[in-house]
């Protein structure tokens, strides 16, 4: 057993004893995990990201085109001064613009278009064709329960009703799901803890 | 009622303890419950089991710690898989912390199906902002990554020497607990219309059932369960597998609390209760 089991096994025991109640051992696992992620996250950046896009490229590949996105980078650091606002801001412009115009098409495409195609697309043949009418009546009724430029009345209100019921099966399927993703990772602890750290338990 | 109102106003320690309990019983007693294969499953499966040895696929391993325990197993299924089928493995990852998570996965399951490094594998490592990395890749991969994680080009490794975007790959696979997914739909999947499978956590699984019907995914594994299946198509008994008899004794220890707790209300307040009072065994009191 190494260390390294020793101190996860520690601070998943100081982090599990919340469940108690708030104490010191939870603060301080809470405490080091931010630094310690932060600090990860810095050195992981300069190592995969700056030094092979920026350092690199310009000090061994005399690469000078580097020298905007690095400008743009540097003026988006100005925002840390009142008076460097404006300077941001011509960074931010860029980063928005450009991502705008990345993002939208892409969107449209795969979220939009592609599933109207779906929604619009013939039955399903045989029982198939129960699936299909049920996500049709889906769709429009819940369609019809986020359309507010209506009063939710006559046949308008009762398809809303219909789609509050679709909604809450969604939700239902939505919450069942988290809840198990959220004991996976409870499980995932408990067989570290039981196998890794205390040995009861069979290896990988 | 009395114990009506007791147990209305249980502790709630009592509840994690019992679910502690339901988690750590049956890792140590297996009850060995049957894992059912679902279609989602089943269908990123044959995707990838009908790749022809030599393919090479783009596996991008998009999670941090704080989900590994739902995405870890699954990476190393897929990856024993693929290794298994002799499909050749170009894997990175868009998250920092996913750096050393990858390499283990990937290690894990190379020892564990006899593959090697840059013969079978490539690890490209982490690259910064999601839409750029996946553009980039469509238009030229060494753009992206001239260099793989150890700091050797992609020219003069096996894998990579003649990728260089997404019509040289055969599929893409993205496990990921966050948006990467959607954007891994909508850049490689729509853009350049790779082939792409999805591996999430089970959080995320339902918003992703329509890209399924519209054949915009070939398959989705999601969650731990998602993996188990996985691990029960690839006839191997991993981590997801082991915790599938504690997922189910705690759902239904869940279950049995929802019931238990609800009829427990209905007949307090059928008797003229007020619900039980304030929790007494709330942690911020």
């Amino acid at each position: 057993m190494t260390l390294q089991t020793w101190i996860a096994a520690f601070l998943t025991l100081c982090v599990f004893s919340f469940l108690y109640k708030d104490n010191p051992f939870y603060r301080f696992a809470e405490h080091l995990f931010v630094g310690a992620a932060a600090g990860y996250l810095l050195a992981v950046q300069w190592q995969n990201v700056l030094i092979p896009n920026v350092w690199t490229p310009l000090l061994h590949d005399h690469k000078l085109v580097v020298l905007i996105p690095l400008a743009l980078g540097l003026m988006m650091l100005a925002r840390a001064w009142d008076k460097g606002a404006g300077i941001a801001r011509w960074s931010l412009a860029f980063y928005v613009g450009i991502y705008s115009g990345v993002a939208i098409p892409g969107y449209m495409q795969a979220q939009i278009f592609a599933q109207l195609a779906d929604a619009a697309k013939p039955f399903a043949p045989g029982w198939g064709a129960v699936n299909s009418a049920l996500v049709l009546v889906g769709l429009l009724t819940v369609l019809a329960y986020f359309f507010f430029s209506a009063p939710h009345k006559g046949v308008h209100g009762a398809g809303a009703r219909v789609g509050i019921y679709f909604l809450m099966v969604a939700f239902g399927a939505s919450f069942g799901y988290t809840v198990m993703a959220r004991v996976s990772l409870l499980i995932a602890r408990v067989q570290f803890l039981l196998r890794d750290w205390l040995h009861v338990l069979p290896g990988p | 009622m009395t114990w009506v109102r007791q147990l209305l106003a249980i502790d709630r320690r009592i509840i994690f303890l019992l679910v502690g309990a339901g988690a750590a019983l049956p890792l140590l007693f297996p009850l060995n419950l049957p894992v059912a294969v679902t279609p989602r499953v089943r269908a990123a499966y044959d995707a990838i089991d009908a790749l022809p040895p030599g393919s090479k696929v783009l596996l991008s391993m998009d999670y941090e710690p704080d989900i590994m325990a739902e995405l870890f197993p699954m990476s190393v299924a897929v990856l024993r898989h693929c290794f298994r089928k002799h499909v050749q493995v170009i894997a990175m990852t868009l998250y920092p912390a996913g750096t050393g998570l990858g390499e283990r996965a990937i290690s894990t399951a190379a020892k564990a199906e006899g593959a090697i490094l840059n013969r079978d594998y490539a690890w490209l490592g982490y690259k910064s902002g999601f839409q750029v990395v996946m553009i980039g890749i469509g238009e030229n991969l060494r753009g992206m990554y001239p260099v793989d994680f150890y700091g050797t080009p992609l020219d003069s490794i096996p894998v990579t020497r003649h990728v260089n975007s997404y019509a040289q790959l055969q599929m893409v696979i993205n496990l990921s607990g966050s948006s990467a997914a959607d954007y891994w739909i909508q850049f490689a999947q729509g853009r350049y219309h790779a082939p792409l499978v999805i591996g999430c956590t089970a959080v995320m699984a339902t918003d992703y059932y329509p890209y399924l019907s519209s054949k915009q995914l070939l398959g989705l594994i999601g969650g731990m369960k998602g993996a188990a299946e996985y691990e029960r198509l690839i006839d191997t008994f991993g981590d997801a597998r082991r915790g599938m008899d504690a997922q189910s004794l705690v759902h239904l220890i869940v279950v049995g609390l929802v019931i238990v707790g609800n009829a427990a209300l209905f007949i307090s307040k059928r008797s003229g209760g007020d619900g039980g009072g304030p929790a007494s065994g709330s942690m911020t009191r």
